[in-house]
């Protein structure tokens, strides 16, 4: 299957990642060639067939709406991140 | 597997571990290596057994962890660039009852980055090499896991299988590999790949071990809501009388010695007072396209989570938040990563749903129904892991759909939720591994286990 550029740079886009020219060249086959296998789908019809999303036997487990115990605090989550001030997180200027 | 006791050491057994760790170095095992905490954790243990005090079931036993286990033992990076600096505070359920059980860990293992690939290849940190062929894959993406065992380094080691990844290295490395039903092993705490088919599974040398760890590590977690109540525990082993094998797998883009290893079992089965069936499943030629479709789909939802905001690397360059983000992920994600989001987004795009995600959805839904019938008919089912043995390192690294195609005989037990055990089954003539994988219906793990003591050949 033929992937055009724009294709490419929409993915990308809805990826949240920037994508090079040299990059975007390699992409092109490489989704293409994906492509071209996954579309063998076309193969088969399915039209009676009802969807699977997923095989856990259960649906909706619930438990109650309780706050449990945490087992990292506050400060050890901070500390994973690059920037904090005032114990929050800190990222670059959004307005 | 040697578990400490007043003769044998958890000191002795973990300096072992470590010294051997050190000697295959080059095989680009571990991502970190525990080894004061490793040694220190020893000598509690063998200061509990002087004094006489009840250690665990594992006591002592030095093992390893795939590096998308969290843990507060090193960082846990999932061999991606994009977790570096990553020390989780929290422990996942799987290695907690591991530890609680006085068992060692020893590192963490390498891995195709965020377990996406077949080979380890594509592992920010460089390929794991072949514990057979030093110039082959490990297979993947648990490769590290598979290598420590087999090269004897560590007694098990954990792994996650989403389309093969226990099954494929066990096989292309001569050890035991368990892919769970699905959901019988608590993820809490494990980084998710595809939610919908993600196993936690072991790599051990002996059925007995296999069965062993299971017992410790199956059953329902308050952490996480896709566990299954403890069947393990608690299943009697059921008699088996026949055993299936697949032809629409017998043929020629599986290798020949691999079929010959097959038709070698089935003759030892037979011999064994067992009946061999010949099933059709058609459906399964098209499992590896709607794996291909679901599982990327998935992983475009559950890799969203990394944005370098609250964890892991941070991209500098950076003036603007959602500069921060795609160049966060632009330089954090390896290249397979990225085309698997790409394929994901594309195959959820409106306009482009109903013919793939869709689609395959409703393929999944034929594999199993195919599994339920296969099962009514047999006991279990026999099969090749992989259509090769293990492969070059660089063969397939450039040609993705070559390297899923690796997978087109272990991906759709995942699709369907239902068990698969790689065994053992003897080496090519150019001494590489040879696996098969026992499958059976869900929850059959323990029959499973059991019943691959029956292909073991008698010595």
């Amino acid at each position: 299957m033929e992937v055009e550029r724009e294709t490419i740079m929409h993915l990308a886009d809805l990826s949240n990642f920037s994508v090079s020219n040299t990059e975007c060249e390699s992409l092109k086959q490489d989704l293409g060639e994906i492509l071209n296998y996954i579309s063998q789908l076309d193969e088969i019809d399915v039209s009676d067939v009802e969807p699977t999303y997923q095989v856990f036997e259960m649906e909706n487990v619930w438990r109650d709406d309780e706050i449990l115990p945490q087992e990292a605090t506050r400060e050890e989550l901070l500390a994973l991140t690059k920037e904090q001030k005032d114990n929050q997180i800190k990222v670059p200027k959004v307005l | 597997m040697r578990i400490a006791n007043k003769t044998i050491t958890a000191t002795r057994l973990v300096k072992d571990a470590l010294d051997k760790a050190h000697e295959f170095k080059d095989y680009n095992i571990f991502t970190f290596l525990n080894e004061e905490g490793a040694l220190k954790k020893a000598a509690e243990i063998d200061a509990k057994i002087a004094a006489g005090e009840k250690v665990g079931k594992l006591a002592g036993v030095p093992f390893a962890i795939k590096d998308n286990f969290l843990a507060p033992f090193g960082e846990t990076t999932a061999s991606a660039h994009i977790l570096e600096g990553f020390n989780s505070p929290i422990t996942a359920t799987a290695v907690a009852k591991l530890l609680a059980e006085d068992a060692i860990l020893i590192g963490r293992t390498n891995l195709d980055a965020f377990a996406h690939g077949s080979s380890t290849e594509n592992s920010y940190f460089g390929p794991t090499l072949n514990s057979h062929d030093r110039e082959r894959v490990a297979g993947g993406s648990s490769g590290g896991s598979a290598v420590a065992v087999a090269l004897d380094i560590v007694e098990f080691a954990t792994g996650t299988d989403t389309g093969g990844s226990i099954r494929q290295p066990a096989s292309f490395n001569d050890v035991y590999g368990l892919k769970p039903t699905y959901g019988c092993i608590s993820r809490y705490g494990v980084v998710a790949m595809a939610s919908s088919t993600d196993c936690i599974g072991f790599f051990t040398k002996s059925l007995e071990d296999m069965d062993l760890l299971m017992s410790i590590a199956s059953g329902k977690d308050s952490k996480d809501l896709t566990t299954l109540d403890d069947y393990y525990n608690n299943s009697e082993v059921a008699k088996a009388e026949k055993v299936g094998i697949i032809k629409d797998f017998d043929n020629d883009s599986v290798a020949p010695e691999i079929r010959a290893a097959l038709k070698s079992k089935c003759e030892l089965l037979k011999s064994k007072g067992y009946e061999i069936i010949e099933l059709e499943m058609p459906a399964l030629k098209y499992a590896l396209a709607a794996y291909y479709i679901i599982v990327p789909a998935e992983i475009t939802s559950n890799l969203s989570r990394y944005d370098g905001v609250r964890y892991g690397f941070r991209s500098d360059k950076s003036t603007g938040l959602n500069e921060l983000y795609a160049n966060t992920r632009d330089e954090g994600f390896m290249p397979e990563n990225k085309r698997r989001i790409m394929i994901g987004n594309f195959v959820l795009s409106s306009g482009f749903y109903d013919a793939y995600f869709l689609k395959a959805a409703k393929v999944r839904t034929l594999i199993i129904k195919e599994y339920e019938e296969a099962f009514s008919k047999c006991d279990f089912l026999l099969t090749p892991v992989a259509p090769n043995p293990a492969f070059k390192l660089g063969e397939k690294a450039n040609d993705p759909v070559a390297m899923y195609l690796e997978d087109m005989m272990s991906v759709s037990l995942n699709l369907a939720g239902v068990p698969g055990l790689a065994i053992p089954a003897g080496k090519t003539a150019s001494g590489l591994p040879i696996g098969l994988q026992l499958v059976g219906p869900r929850r059959s793990d323990k029959d499973l286990i059991e019943f691959a003591k029956v292909l073991k050949e008698d010595k």
